[in-house]
């Protein structure tokens, strides 16, 4: 075989120019995130104090903190979670196990897909459509469903995933002992599931933790501490969204804290799902 | 291929069996995949409390046959069996029957070990809490009687509730034999139960074989032509999807009545 010196070159070059070429793209983008993390450090640190934590949304120029807003949106979050949760694990399960090979199972696949990259605002304008007009109101119940809307595919889609990654031969062996099949589904795979299951649901509750658009149209805000969420009810993204634009500094430098709040608590969920992610596979 | 197809066909009708302690009597059973035929007009007796060894070469139809006794194939659309299977003197291919209370009878014990994410107590006690209401204590015997058939009582008793997929690979089969005869079964089904197992974990697993067709009439696929010399009282030996020879385990082996059965046996195809 003969070997021509040139087509090497040419070869090692190309090679060369695409991977320094991922270097540098890849640079960027972690340089872009340093940025970001490291403003809202920067920024978010000195607004952080106990006061953020046990006093209400000021008016501009009184002291006051976040608390009605971190409740608002840790309630609003986990009604949201529990909805989604029970209609994203059964739709997924339905899917994985059931219907997933009939027309109507390819449909439902791909009407969640739909819904896993549709806009938030447009989830906020229909459930302020069918949530918030009819009663008058905006309502953190408004905002619980927007959110909810937002998670489901989320979860459903996972869902889906991690059963069939599952063992045939495990709902074999179940059925095999005489159990029914969604006897089987419930004891046996959403168990050896589990880890799976848990990741996705955490990965969608980071995914609603930061929304803001669909709580605009629904929860939008509230002075006031409430644990009532048949009315307005503050949150953290809508007021980092009002008072980021404010013209007072007490009020930004809340929004600098309430913005840390939030990512510190994605990276943690992150972290957690990681870890979850990760746990030993013994077979 | 010529002396192949010249060779005698055996009557599997007159196989040494007594017809009184058959437990399953399968009748010409036809097995689609869809529009695939893969068992032709399969007849055979399997006998009360006896081992009944299924062999032959890759795709010949033996799973698909075992898998037809508990119907597990009916899990999956597309795959139908035609015929007659009695288990009893009930044709358990006939309408109405429970499927979950049929698989409680004929349990099945898989070519790779599948233990439940759950600890060795639970798993063993997984089948027994579907249909029978035990007290604490008549469980822990039914358990600690279970995985003594099994021959794992010695190495688990003292971590039954250590997760059963810590086991090592011949305990978890193990383990699922345990599983399996916790139920009390009439009938065990074992899928090439060794293929997945080291030596001396085949070994013990044989010899636990060996000592379950006091209760149970067992039925066991395998590769392993000595294996089943060892284990079965009776053998069948299938190829193409039909029952060739079916016999008692030392007639066939010693004295295989078709050219095909002794080419399979003596190692010169499969």
């Amino acid at each position: 075989m003969s070997v021509s010196a040139a087509r090497v070159v040419r070869r090692r070059l190309a090679n060369l120019t695409f991977e320094v070429f991922c270097w540098v793209v890849t640079a960027v983008a972690l340089v872009a995130l340093a940025a970001i993390l490291w403003s809202l450090v920067r920024q978010g640190v000195g607004g952080l104090n106990l006061d953020v934590f046990i006093k209400s949304t000021p008016a501009p120029g009184s002291p006051g903190g976040l608390a009605n807003a971190i409740t608002g949106s840790l309630m609003m979050c986990l009604l949201a979670m529990a909805m989604a949760l029970v209609v994203g694990v059964l739709s997924g399960t339905w899917l994985a196990e059931y219907g997933g090979h009939s027309t109507y199972g390819s449909v439902i696949r791909f009407l969640n897909d739909v819904l896993l990259s549709a806009p938030s605002i447009l989830v906020g304008v229909f459930v302020s459509e069918i949530l918030v007009k009819p009663f008058h109101t905006f309502s953190g119940i408004a905002g619980a469903v927007a959110l909810s809307l937002l998670a489901v595919p989320v979860i459903t889609r996972t869902t889906e995933d991690v059963l069939l990654l599952q063992a045939q031969t495990l709902r074999e062996a179940g059925v095999a002992l005489g159990a029914t099949f969604s006897y089987v589904i419930r004891q046996i795979l959403w168990r050896s599931a589990r880890s799976g299951l848990l990741t996705g649901a955490l990965l969608a509750f980071a995914r609603i933790s930061g929304e803001t658009a669909p709580l605009l149209f629904t929860a939008l805000n509230n002075q006031f501490f409430t644990l009532d969420l048949r009315h307005p009810t503050a949150n953290l993204p809508v007021v980092i969204f009002n008072y980021a634009l404010s013209a007072y500094d007490d009020w930004r430098r809340l929004a600098w804290a309430g913005a840390l709040l939030i990512a510190v608590a994605v990276l943690a969920i992150t972290i957690v799902a990681r870890i979850l992610a990760q746990e030993p596979k013994r077979s | 291929m010529n002396t192949l197809n010249a060779v005698e066909e055996f009557d599997t009708s007159i196989a040494d069996v007594d017809r009184a302690s058959v437990k399953v009597d399968v009748r010409g059973l036809d097995f689609f995949y869809g529009k695939t035929l893969a068992l032709k007009q399969v007849t055979i007796p399997f006998a009360t409390n006896k081992v009944t060894a299924l062999i032959g070469p890759s795709g010949c139809g033996k799973s698909t046959l075992l898998r037809t006794l508990n119907r597990m194939y009916a899990l999956y659309p597309g795959q139908r069996a035609e015929g007659e299977i009695f288990l009893d003197g009930q044709n358990i291919l006939g309408p109405g029957v429970d499927l979950a209370r049929l698989r409680a009878r004929v349990g099945m014990v898989f070519q790779k070990p599948t233990p439940f994410p759950m600890s060795i107590y639970d798993n063993v006690a997984f089948g027994v809490r579907l249909y029978e209401n035990l007290s604490k204590a008549e469980m822990d015997a039914r358990v600690e009687d279970a995985l003594t058939r099994a021959a794992l009582w010695g190495e688990v008793k003292d971590k039954l509730q250590s997760p059963g997929l810590g086991l090592s690979g011949g305990q978890q089969q193990r383990l699922c034999v345990a599983r399996g005869v916790a139920v009390k079964p009439d009938v065990l089904l074992l899928d090439e139960p060794t293929s997945a197992l080291d030596p001396i974990s085949s070994a013990k697993l044989e010899e636990t074989v060996t000592q379950l067709k006091a209760d149970h009439t067992i039925v066991i696929v395998t590769h392993n032509l000595g294996q089943a010399a060892r284990v079965s009282d009776y053998t069948g030996f299938m190829y193409l999807g039909e029952l060739v020879e079916f016999g008692p385990t030392e007639d066939l082996f010693q004295r295989p009545a078709t050219k095909r059965t002794s080419d399979y046996i003596t190692g010169r195809f499969g």
